[in-house]
């Protein structure tokens, strides 16, 4: 088959969408699959017309190749693309919009407050920073509203400190989310197809009482997969997962990012287009299922003419 | 028949990861990729204005200059410079350091010099042969992002002083120095860029001077000094080199072409007391046999026979025009609350922001905005520098330099415009009225 997998782009996730990139045209190419790398520039579209693809692979991570941007090119150009569809993805990007999903269809996800910046900037939405922080609690967990990675990501601790934290949230995206932070184990499911793969566990490697920032950064963490839980506690996280990943519409694969607190789980975020690179969870959790990288591959590529 | 090659496997899986991973060194976990790396990817892409970068401007290296040696290569001594050459460096290129080492007042035997490829391995050789894990070693706080990685993968304890306008504070180094003498320790070498500083861009001044090579010979301390700018002076009177001050005794000398004539030769130096340079090409010998022997025919006789005080001159004028863009461009366009420096040489301006803001996050956002910087932080080891950034302004035309520090100063004001709103203090809501430049030649808003 003619692929062309489209890498880099312009988001900030721009390296680790080359190194996805990268990953899954080796392994096309070595599946004998006539592969054309395209990376997101004014020629796009005369590129894809001229090569007209069977399947394009979608490894863009982030703003613009997550968020339905590529997604809906591809549909008007009437290429076949793996990954979730249009809606779905922006549905996944905007964190905000994804919990709403998540609430109205009765999933948990921790609470939350939104913040625009410019609510703050021309509606004086500071002066309700107290009442957010009752709404949520401390500590809270700052995060952009629609960043695929763990950029901009802060735990607030104190009050004072809320300011510098949507500072740094809002560096990354126009809106920026308050969620409660909710102490438990940390949790990716990934959906390949309908079906979920094993749980990979994230084991912060610094224990610090206060340093939750560390568990976010690259490094700040082992993975274990699959994750040892009680079979019933397992078996619930992966309800919840599925359920989340019909409740946006995923379909072809996407990853569920789970808290497992004493309450249950809590769901955080679902990506799109989750990372493919040799350290990411989707194929290590493919890899635990027998789904070697290959294997995975063309799994996603059959998924994507089955959607088209 | 040829044997049949292995079949090429798809792609590495996490069992290879993990089979990799027992046979890594230990010393490599200190090399990691991280999240802020990842996102300077971007700065790749052509329509981003890099300001990060710390890059001469080759595009004015006269094309006839360079074709004709690469003629003369060809016509009388091709057959050698496509051949292996001695580890210290081929005896021409060693003269004619000598040389240029000359016109900074400096006096060297062509023999003391080894040739490496390029400064960065004249880093890498000297910490390799000097520092063993856990040893401590000295640098200037911020010092150059690039030393960091190669002190770190010798697992060197580093310890920075900090620097003001006139260089490293020598009082600090004093009290670091007699602390760790306290412990029972001592730095293995002191390491520094005395002249048109990188990051900082700040020359230590001549007193300092002075007195960091009486510490070294009274501690029997190495200081390393790396002189990549040293001829690239925009206004004042040159000062006297470490190496010049000290006769070389204490004072290890680095030296480069990359920034006086190309960094794609790669050809950079070492000048050092004998003990240390046998071990240093013994280093290299492991390392990487010789340094490229064309492009060291080329250089030594470019520089014996070439113009190159005229092009170094020129290479001067066209970065103290562009320094005086950026200057003036940071004067209109950041924020009230910034400073910066006015370096007299060199490459780099290192400017910081009113400490609300944090030029990690500011990068985020000037990179969506099409404009990169280097963050304070890669300048520390420490997480010190968060409020500061590097910016270069050798590699970059004037129109782009203004454009860039024009986007900067946008999202800088944005943010503090933000911060203001949200801690309800006024002090930050408009912007600064320009101010002179004051003795120490600091730029503020």
């Amino acid at each position: 088959m003619r692929v062309a997998v489209l890498q880099g782009g312009r988001s900030l996730e721009r390296g680790v969408s080359l190194r996805s990139g990268a990953r899954v045209s080796e392994t096309l190419a070595g599946l004998g699959h006539q592969v054309d790398e395209l990376d997101l520039s004014a020629d796009l579209v005369s590129r894809l017309e001229a090569n007209r693809p069977d399947v394009a692979f979608i490894a863009l991570h982030g703003t613009e190749g997550e968020d339905g941007t590529i997604q809906s090119l591809l549909e008007l150009l009437g290429i076949p693309y793996t990954g979730p569809r249009v809606a779905a993805c922006q549905r996944c990007m905007d964190k905000v919009l994804a919990k709403y999903v998540l609430r109205e269809n009765g999933l948990p996800t921790p609470d939350w407050v939104t913040y625009s910046e410019a609510a703050i900037r021309d509606f004086g939405a500071a002066s309700t920073f107290g009442r957010a922080i009752e709404r949520v609690g401390l500590p809270l967990v700052a995060k952009p509203a629609s960043q695929g990675s763990s950029l901009g990501i802060k735990v607030v601790t104190e009050a004072e400190r809320l300011p510098d934290a949507l500072i740094t949230a809002l560096s990354y995206d126009s809106r920026a989310l308050l969620e409660r932070w909710v102490p438990g184990r940390e949790l990716s499911v990934s959906v390949l197809g309908d079906r979920s793969l094993p749980i990979v566990e994230a084991i912060p490697t610094a224990s610090h009482s206060f340093d939750f920032e560390a568990r976010y950064e690259i490094g700040g963490a082992d993975f274990i997969c699959p994750a040892e839980l009680p079979a019933e506690r397992a078996e619930e996280v992966h309800r919840v997962a599925l359920a989340a990943y019909s409740a946006l519409h995923c379909s072809g694969f996407a990853r569920v990012d789970v808290i497992l607190a004493d309450e249950g789980p809590q769901i955080l975020e679902v990506n799109a287009v989750p990372g493919l690179t040799d350290t990411s969870l989707l194929p290590q959790a493919a890899e635990a299922e027998g789904i070697p990288f290959d294997e995975l591959v063309e799994r996603l590529l059959e998924l994507a003419l089955e959607a088209s | 028949m040829a044997a049949q090659p292995a079949p090429r496997r798809p792609g590495t899986r996490s069992k290879d990861l993990e089979r990799y991973a027992s046979l890594f060194a230990k010393r490599t976990r200190v090399m990691r990729s991280s999240a802020m790396r990842d996102m300077m990817e971007i700065t790749a892409r052509p329509e981003v204005i890099s300001l990060a970068g710390g890059l001469p401007d080759t595009s004015t290296f006269p094309p006839e200059a360079f074709a004709a040696e690469m003629d003369r290569i060809t016509r009388t001594s091709l057959a050698e410079a496509l051949q292996y050459g001695p580890t210290e460096g081929v005896d021409l290129v060693r003269e004619q350091i000598a040389q240029v080492m000359a016109a900074e007042g400096m006096d060297v035997d062509p023999r003391e010099v080894t040739v490496t490829t390029g400064g960065q391995q004249a880093i890498d050789l000297i910490t390799k042969v000097l520092i063993d894990p856990g040893d401590v070693l000295i640098c200037d706080a911020p010092t150059y992002p690039g030393a960091i990685p190669t002190f770190c993968s010798y697992e060197a304890d580093i310890r920075q002083i900090e620097c003001d306008g006139d260089g490293m504070r020598i009082d600090l180094l004093e009290e670091t120095i007699a602390s760790l003498a306290a412990e029972g320790r001592k730095p293995k070498f002191i390491y520094s860029i005395p002249t048109f500083q990188n990051p900082g861009g700040v020359t230590l001044s001549l007193e300092r001077r002075r007195r960091l090579v009486e510490l070294a010979a009274e501690h029997e301390i190495l200081v390393v000094e790396d002189n990549p700018y040293g001829l690239l002076r925009f206004e004042g009177d040159p000062l006297p080199t470490l190496h010049s001050l000290d006769g070389g005794n204490y004072v290890v000398y680095l030296g480069t072409f990359s920034k006086i004539l190309s960094a794609g030769l790669r050809i950079g130096w070492v000048v050092s007391p004998r003990p240390i340079r046998e071990k240093i090409v013994l280093g290299k010998g492991a390392s990487d046999l010789c340094t490229s022997t064309l492009t060291q025919d080329f250089a030594g006789h470019y520089f014996r026979d070439g113009n190159w005080r005229e092009y170094v001159d020129d290479l001067a004028g066209i970065y103290r025009t562009r320094r005086d863009t950026m200057i003036a461009a940071m004067s209109e366009h950041f924020p009230h609350g910034a400073s910066w420096n006015k370096p007299t040489g060199g490459l780099f301006v290192w400017a910081t922001m009113p400490d609300v803001l944090n030029t990690e996050d500011l990068l985020a956002k000037a990179l969506l905005k099409g404009v990169a910087f280097v963050p304070g932080t890669a300048a520390y080891v420490d997480g010190r520098g968060a409020s500061s950034m590097r910016l270069n302004f050798s590699g970059v035309k004037e129109d782009e330099i203004i454009e860039g520090i024009r986007r900067i100063g946008a999202v800088a004001r944005e943010q503090l415009q933000l911060y203001e709103t949200m801690t309800n203090t006024n002090e930050m809501r408009l912007p600064g009225r320009p101010r002179g430049e004051d003795e120490s030649g600091e730029g503020s808003r």
